[in-house]
């Protein structure tokens, strides 16, 4: 059995998912897009370690699951409502954005901005927008034609199965000053589900917006998310694009975030990824217009047996951009991680500057790094550096904070909190600075009562 | 094709062969083109060779057979037709050995002359023992009576294999097994030529060991293999270093070195490669696909790789260390450039076994013309390497807006209290450095030469003094034409 019938095995009376029906009020292009990514995926198959981008990370055990892709109606819709009544607690007394809440996908709730939406700018729903025929041709051109491939399967599958997700549209000058907010949760009664939102964030000249996503999870059964965001930053605008990934540890998480900066604008990702049993989270951003600056952050803290992998690839295209990456990885118990970054500087690209930063700490005997920054530079203006480090907690930091009557575990966390800061500090305050350190604080509270590394098994 | 013949009569027909000893009457000097079992036989015969040897060269050929050429380096080349390579050459001065230099066929040391590479001023000068090899065959051996004498082994491949069977049967493939990869497996099947080096136990080697490998006949493919093994407590420094004279097609170089170190040994290895870059619009040159590795088979064990690499069209290769035993130390030193055409796809791999073991790696690459670097390293620290550090330091320089550096590292680590760090910065030459040296009136060819060589220091300092000079000569001289 190929891979791809493994994934998609479907019950009797299934329509074929390699010929995607079309949906009511779909625009043709629609259509075609959708079985054109089918057939590509179809025909390329999924990646595997052979892959020189999957390298570490296996897919075997997804590949087994017979995933069915979500209908609009999930039946693990209440549950989802609590798990977003949750989320929505832990981003606190919230600053009065708009909030989206999305199950498996699909729009299931949305709360308009408080004090009303900034003049121009639409928050909303995808599905929404691609009946528009205003907006449906504006989105064609983000519905990339298979023939100009893929990077894998699973891009291909979300253009074949996205059908919703948020569509942010924030027009030139207009600068939306609360966050808003994306609540993604991931929900299965029971039989295992294939998500696939796909978000679109437009943000005209001179804007400025700040868009958080968070993924939750909710119920037994496994879930695979395989979202997809597009963020097209227009010029002189500034992106900021905040990500948890907290979903339970029996769904898996493949998500790409895509970025298209134009001439002197802003863009800022800033990741911290918690949950899912395989989690993979691609950030890929092509610099094709001069003077554009992008920072790319996360901090992931895989345990049990996770496994987090973070492609992040940077295309210098056009002079004068500036690129950063700053990723640290904390490992714990039996879990692995990888950084997989890639700078690419194309010939021409004079004045570049990229710095590429990965460190890992390793908790425990059996956790495991792998870290892989990679530079490719085809012009010689540039000042290109990257470094990566993978280590375990200094002995004489932990001597040091003993000697002064700190206890073992509160000064362990002491440090792996400080080593987790670098990244945390980076977010702005407010709401979902607190909800970040909540997470990561419980996370590595419950790594401290584990006990000593060298105990563990 | 032949019958297939089971691995016994193989053997037993090979045994034969060498008994009734063919080598003397045979006067062809080129085997025929093309790879096959009978190339093979005639190559293991021509040499000698024991039964054992040649059954191990069928086995890599026929494995060979079900391998496919790897496609995933930065660097990439025409295809090579593997049966339109010779695979045994021998000079004609080869039929009787010379047994001092004077012997020495005097055009062949006229080519060396030319070379910069007197083997008579090498031996007056600096009291290296050289073991040139020129298409295959040893040609000349000196020094062997002085390194006799403390015990140290250094003679030609073929002739360890006659002399010293037991030990070469040992050590041969005991670090790079005949499977291990395409090259190193066509390698393993047709290798003609080489060095051994044995140092038996506690001996520090009086001298720094040095051969000269040389494709100095049309249309063939040198296929060298080197075995250095350094007993408990012994230390060796090993030099090899390399140029061709013009040539216009291209020609494939796949040897394999394998180093082995014992309990508290040391081996140096240091490469100076020029071989020849093809002409300023990329066409020749060599294809240096070469397969180095050592084996830290000790406690407290040491190898160090040390390589300058400005030949050759295409480059690729990762001498590296496994680190098995307790302590052990690997190094990697390496500058790498590529100008014009060239393409260099080099790195190391460090593979970190034992507890606490300790690797270096220092990369300098410097890309100009259309030249094409690409650093590959793999750093691994397995489960058992408790304590293990690693440092790798890569920089890049680009000259010209035309080339380009590549960095690739790999690092996998398995144990929490392993320490690896990686830093890598890529870059030009500096305006305000270049301005600085022509405001002084050097010009700007001579500047970047200048600032090129101080890149370079750190790597040049690992060098034995006499390969230090003549790396800088080189960089120098394969950079004419690249800069400005």
């Amino acid at each position: 059995m190929s891979p791809l019938t493994a994934l998609l095995a479907r019950g009797p009376g299934a329509p074929p998912l390699w010929r995607p029906a079309p949906r009511p009020g779909e625009a043709s292009w629609l259509t075609d897009r959708r079985r054109e990514a089918t057939r590509w995926a179809e025909g390329h198959g999924f990646p595997t370690t052979k892959h020189e981008d999957w390298r570490y990370t296996r897919l075997d055990d997804l590949l087994e699951i017979p995933f069915e892709p979500a209908g609009p109606a999930s039946s693990a819709a209440e549950v989802a409502d609590e798990v977003a009544a949750e989320v929505a607690a832990g981003l606190g007394p919230h600053a009065g954005g708009p909030r989206l809440v999305f199950v498996n996908g699909h729009l299931v709730a949305e709360r308009p901005e408080a004090a009303g939406p900034a003049p121009g700018a639409q928050v909303g729903s995808l599905a929404r927008a691609l009946e528009q025929t205003a907006w449906s041709e504006r989105l064609q051109s983000l519905w990339a034609p298979a023939r100009a491939g893929y990077d894998h399967a699973f891009r291909a599958l979300n253009d074949a199965l996205a059908a919703d997700g948020a569509f942010i549209v924030v027009p030139a000058g207009c600068a939306v000053e609360r966050p808003i907010e994306l609540v993604f949760v991931s929900a299965s009664g029971g039989p295992p589900v294939l998500a696939s939102p796909r978000s679109v964030v437009l943000a005209g000249p001179e804007s400025q917006v700040r868009v958080v996503e968070v993924y939750a999870g909710a119920g037994e059964g496994p879930v695979l998310t395989n979202a997809f965001t597009q963020v097209v930053v227009g010029p002189g605008a500034s992106v900021s694009h905040y990500k948890v990934q907290a979903e339970g540890t029996s769904s898996f998480h493949l998500s790409s975030l895509e970025v298209r900066p134009a001439e002197a604008s802003r863009f800022s990702s800033w990741l911290v990824a918690l949950g899912g049993r395989v989690a993979r989270h691609e950030v890929g951003v092509r610099l094709g217009a001069p003077g554009a600056a992008v920072s790319l952050d996360g901090l992931f803290l895989p345990a049990g047996s996770q496994h987090h992998d973070n492609p992040v690839r940077v295309d210098h295209m056009a002079a004068n951009c500036t690129s950063h990456q700053l990723y640290k990885g904390i490992m714990a118990d039996q879990a692995s991680g990888v950084f997989n970054g890639h700078v690419v500087v194309h010939e021409g690209s004079l004045g570049t500057d990229a710095h590429q930063v990965n460190k890992n700490l390793l908790l425990s005997e059996h956790a495991q790094a792998y870290t892989r920054p990679r530079l490719e530079i085809f012009a010689d203006d540039v000042a290109c550096t990257h470094g990566a480090a993978v280590g375990h907690l200094d002995d004489d930091a932990l001597f040091y904070l003993r000697s002064r009557g700190i206890p073992e575990a509160r000064a362990r966390a002491l440090l792996v909190g400080g080593f987790a800061e670098e990244v945390l500090a980076r977010l702005p305050a407010g709401p979902l600075e607190a909800y970040a350190r909540a997470l990561v604080r419980a996370r590595l509270g419950a790594e401290e009562g584990s006990g000593r590394p060298s105990e563990a098994p | 094709m032949t019958t297939t013949l089971d691995g016994a009569q193989v053997a037993e027909l090979a045994s034969r062969e060498y008994q009734y000893g063919f080598v003397s009457d045979i006067d062809t000097d080129l085997a025929p083109k093309g790879l096959s079992e009978d190339v093979i036989r005639l190559i293991s015969e021509k040499k000698e060779e024991p039964g054992w040897l040649l059954q191990w060269r069928l086995n890599a050929y026929r494995h060979w057979l079900t391998m496919a050429e790897p496609t995933w380096q930065n660097v990439t080349y025409g295809p090579v037709d593997y049966n339109d390579i010779i695979y045994y050459a021998a000079p004609k001065a080869s039929k009787k050995k010379p047994s001092s230099l004077d012997e020495v066929d005097p055009e062949l040391r006229a080519m060396f002359d030319k070379l910069g590479i007197s083997l008579a001023e090498q031996e007056r000068l600096t009291g290296v023992a050289v073991d040139a090899v020129v298409d295959s065959v040893s040609v000349a051996t000196t020094f062997q009576r002085e390194l006799a004498k403390v015990g140290v082994i250094f003679c030609s491949m073929s002739e360890a294999v006659r002399r010293y069977p037991d030990l070469v049967r040992a050590y041969l493939g005991s670090v790079v097994p005949y499977r291990d990869n395409f090259f190193a497996t066509l390698n393993s099947a047709v290798f003609t030529d080489g060095s051994f080096c044995y140092v038996p136990k506690g001996v520090r080697c009086p001298m720094e060991l040095s051969t000269y490998f040389r494709i100095n006949a049309a249309g063939t493919g040198q296929f060298e293999r080197t075995l250095i093994v350094a007993e408990d407590g012994a230390s060796v420094s090993y030099l090899e270093g390399c140029t061709a004279p013009m040539r216009d097609d291209n020609q494939l170089h796949a040897a394999v070195v394998e180093l082995v170190a014992m309990e508290g040994a040391s081996i140096k290895y240091s490469t100076v490669q020029n071989w020849y870059p093809g002409d300023a619009d990329g066409k020749g040159g060599i294809y240096n696909f070469v397969t180095k590795r050592g084996r830290c088979a000790g406690a407290g064990s040491k190898i160090s790789w040390t390589q300058v690499e400005t030949g050759s069209a295409v480059t690729w290769k990762y001498p590296g260390v496994v680190l098995q035993g307790e302590g052990s130390v690997g190094e990697f030193y390496s500058v790498a450039l590529s100008a014009h055409h060239q393409q260099a796809d080099t790195g190391t791999k460090m593979v970190h076994i034992g507890k606490g073991t300790r690797s270096t790696i220092v990369s300098k690459a410097i890309s100009a013309g259309q030249g094409q670097n690409t650093y590959r390293g793999l750093v691994k620290v397995l489960r058992s390497a408790e304590g293990a550090r690693n440092h790798t330091r890569c920089d890049s320089l680009l000259i010209g807006p035309r080339c380009g550096a590549h960095t690739f590292p790999y690092i996998e680590v398995k144990h929490p209290s392993a320490q690896v760090e990686h830093e890598a910065t890529t870059s030009k030459v500096s305006e305000d450095q270049l301005f600085y040296c022509r405001q002084r009136g050097i010009s700007e060819e001579e500047a970047t030469s200048m600032i090129v060589n101080g890149f370079c220091r750190e790597v040049f300092r690992e060098l034995p003094m006499e390969f230090a000079v003549e790396a800088q000569r080189l960089l120098s001289v394969s950079l004419e034409g690249a800069v400005g």
